[in-house]
């Protein structure tokens, strides 16, 4: 049984869980709790995992591995704003290789990584489907399209200054 | 008179910075006190994205395209306020830079058929109304009141309809095959899982005109007898979701999805399925496998999802653009729709256009158009008027055709004897610039990253093909590796569970095939013709533009570049180890790769 602590913790996980719960096919629903959950609490920790299988009866283990199969899912602590440059064809055709080298360079991380004051995550993507604008690159929901890699500098230090203000 | 002005608000035309045209839009009207002489809308993409940011000013419709600010107050002045077009805003003709008077006198419409983008610039994707004014659910209608599903099904086949995802299956053929099993239940599929890199056809369809999927749906489901269908749609494209869920809503509420649709004892259903990021959710079996909610794995067939699919279920599995087609067909009949096209492939075909193309979009057009047309008459040839090298159709399952076969039409059998595939309809240019070895690996780094490891052809193969693509664009290669790679990949095609395997090493085979030059010349003699591959690359100083300052001799880590105060430097390539810093600390740019 999860204790009190968890339960009030995940309380708005719960309800979600039973609006969408489906009892002919348990797990049918997983895939859209886990991206509920991402969403709400920043990334899949172990605690929210094993609450999921509690309230599903699904077993952790299996919820485990549907989470690390796929790529959007994330089970480590998450940057405050989320960097990712397209690696769509067009993009790399047009050079996003070498904006993600200089995103590297500048924030002395590789993808996958957070920086140390928790502030930026790196990734690349998959195509975006706005190819006319490649190469791309995202900072949470927006996008600068036609990068140079001299831009990326202006762009971080907006980023930062935005960060520093809040 | 009043005039309409609509914004056109696909990825493209958002402007490079986020910021939207239609608020500064706004914004300069009230300025100017205009507001009560337009009208504005919202349209999805026109899918002339070499242009954006664009408006249309109608009735005329006068198409501005490259718009800013300052055009914008010109355009509302001297057109909206004044009545006379501005000519010198006009957006241009991409070959001969003329002006483009109307949007639909564009060249880049003219060999156009759009039929899967019917409404797609037209309706308000936000507006359930528009989408009935343009025909909406008449196609259902006739379906319901006048037809058997038989009589749905030899439809559709007689249309002649393949199956718009890659592979070409004939539609009429797997709907049949979706019925006549004693199930209780069965399940209609979109597949809107768009993974190929440089695909966004599907992503721009639902975001243009998500009803005629649904209605295509119905009708499918109709058809075989099924009462729930499911939208399966990439989480990273938020907007596409979000009309779809638009879509649906509008739907139920008017009685065209849920119990007794049109007042007939026909019950079905629409719900929306996110997938999270797993390029291999594309292949129907792995797809399904994620709608039950666990890790997207592909299962050997047969049994094909028509007979087993959702839960055990017959399951009919669609993609969008086929399901987008349905509708169509239904309105004006399985004759018109197999009047285009060639002999086997019929109808039209929606390729995303991109890469080193003046106008990048999507373009639709009938079967049997060949490749030139779409590139050079719609797509406006080559940027910076580079060479041609090469077109890459199909993405990661497809490969690279060469100049001598851009006579070829686009039509599944051609393609495949041109050494690619129809595919999905991607469609990325190449020109001189682009490396060939380089082009495959980076297709294959994708695949690799996306194997899902059931199977070890794929799973082992695809890393080992990585690897010897590697070696060879680091400078490290031999003569053996090219059979090696034609060997290897010949074997994982053939051993490789589903679709991914299968067809993984086709970008590899197909450059080996076409361009093996390139990879001699890496393997021979340690170079990269196109100048990508940077271990094969060397640094040099341009004399001309050197100065002499010596920060390039400071900085270099091995000291390999020697020259005096105010003379030209030199580096010694022999001893350099590439790590650019010179370039980068060079104050007049002198460094340079080769």
């Amino acid at each position: 049984m999860a204790c009190s602590c968890c339960e009030n913790q995940f309380d708005d996980l719960t309800q979600y869980i039973s609006g969408v719960f489906d009892p002919e096919h348990p797990q049918s629903s997983l895939i859209s709790i886990l991206h509920h959950a991402q969403e709400r609490y920043g990334y899949l920790s172990k605690d929210v995992i094993e609450h999921i299988a509690q309230v599903t009866e699904v077993p952790a283990a299996e919820i485990y591995g549907v989470v690390t199969f796929y790529s959007l899912f994330k089970t480590k602590p998450q940057g405050k704003h989320r960097i990712s440059v397209c690696m769509g064809t067009a993009c790399y055709i047009r050079g996003g290789a070498k904006i993600l080298e200089a995103l590297e360079d500048m924030l002395d991380i590789k993808p996958g990584e957070t920086t140390e004051d928790m502030l930026f995550t790196l990734s690349e993507t998959r195509c975006i489907g706005a190819c006319g604008l490649a190469p791309i690159m995202t900072v949470d929901d927006k996008v600068y399209g036609r990068v140079e890699p001299e831009q990326v500098k202006g762009i971080i230090a907006e980023w930062r200054e935005k960060a520093e203000k809040v | 008179m009043k005039r309409k002005i609509i914004v056109c608000s696909g990825s493209a035309c958002i402007d490079p910075g986020g910021k939207r045209l239609e608020p500064e839009l706004r914004r300069i009207l009230g300025d100017k006190n205009a507001f009560d002489l337009v009208e504005i809308e919202e349209a999805v993409c026109y899918g002339h994205c070499g242009s954006c940011p664009m408006i249309v000013v109608e009735p005329e419709g006068t198409f501005y395209g490259e718009l800013n600010s300052e055009k914008l107050a010109r355009i509302i002045d001297e057109h909206i306020i004044g009545g006379q077009p501005v000519e010198a805003l006009l957006a241009t003709q991409p070959m001969d830079t003329s002006r483009i008077r109307m949007l639909g006198s564009a060249d880049f419409f003219g060999k156009q058929l759009r039929i899967t983008l019917r409404n797609c610039g037209i309706i308000d994707p936000e507006s359930f109304d528009d989408y009935l004014q343009m025909r909406g659910y008449e196609a259902l209608a006739k379906v319901l009141e006048q037809m058997t599903p038989e009589q749905v099904i030899s439809e559709v086949e007689k249309s002649g309809m393949r199956g718009r995802g890659g592979g070409g299956y004939p539609t009429g053929l797997k709907w049949r095959q979706s019925t006549g099993h004693d199930e209780e239940k069965s399940f209609v599929i979109c597949n809107a899982d768009e993974g190929d890199p440089g695909a966004f056809m599907d992503r721009s369809a639902i975001e243009g005109d998500p009803f005629c999927i649904l209605e295509g749906m119905t009708i499918g489901g109709y058809a075989i007898g099924a009462t729930q269908g499911y939208v399966y749609v990439r989480a990273e494209y938020p907007l596409a979701i979000k009309r779809l869920r638009y879509a649906i809503d509008e739907a139920r509420k008017r009685g065209l999805l849920g119990k007794s649709i049109f007042g007939t004892n026909f019950n079905f259903d629409i719900d929306i399925r996110l997938g999270a990021g797993a390029f291999v959710c594309g292949e129907e079996t792995a797809l399904i496998a994620s709608i039950e909610g666990r890790r997207g794995m592909p299962r050997p067939r047969p049994p094909y999802p028509a007979q087993s699919g959702l839960w055990g279920y017959p399951t009919l599995i669609n993609n969008v653009e086929t399901w987008a087609n349905v509708p169509a067909i239904f309105l004006n009949g399985a004759d018109w729709f197999a009047g285009i096209g060639t002999e086997k492939s019929k109808g039209t075909k929606v390729f995303a256009l991109a890469g080193k193309i003046k106008n990048t979009g999507l373009v639709e057009v009938p079967m049997g158009t060949t490749l030139r047309e779409i590139i050079y008459d719609i797509g406006g040839g080559i940027k910076n008027d580079k060479k041609f090298k090469a077109v890459q159709t199909g993405g990661p399952s497809g490969g690279c055709i060469p100049e001598q076969f851009l006579d070829t039409p686009v039509d599944y059998e051609s393609l495949m004897k041109a050494g690619s595939i129809m595919g999905s309809g991607g469609m990325i240019v190449m020109d001189e610039d682009t490396c060939m070895v380089d082009v495959a690996k980076f297709f294959l780094t994708f695949t690799q990253d996306e194997s899902c490891g059931k199977c070890t052809p794929c799973r082992e193969g695809t890393k080992r093909l990585l690897e010897i693509l590697t070696r060879i664009t680091e400078g490290k290669g031999v003569p053996e590796d090219l059979q090696k790679l034609e060997h290897l990949g010949k074997t994982v095609k053939r051993a490789s569970l589903c679709g991914l395997g299968q067809s993984a090493p086709n970008p590899i085979l197909s450059t080996l095939q076409n361009f093996r030059e390139e990879y001699e010349a890496h393997i021979n003699e340690k170079r990269c013709p196109a100048g990508v591959c940077s271990a094969l690359l060397n640094y040099y100083v341009d004399p001309d533009k050197c100065v002499g300052c010596t920060l390039c001799a400071k900085v270099c880590p091995v000291k390999c570049i020697s020259g005096e105060p105010k003379k030209t430097h030199v580096i010694d390539t022999s001893i350099c180890i590439k790590c650019g810093e010179c370039k980068k600390k060079c104050p007049v740019k002198a460094i340079y790769r080769k």
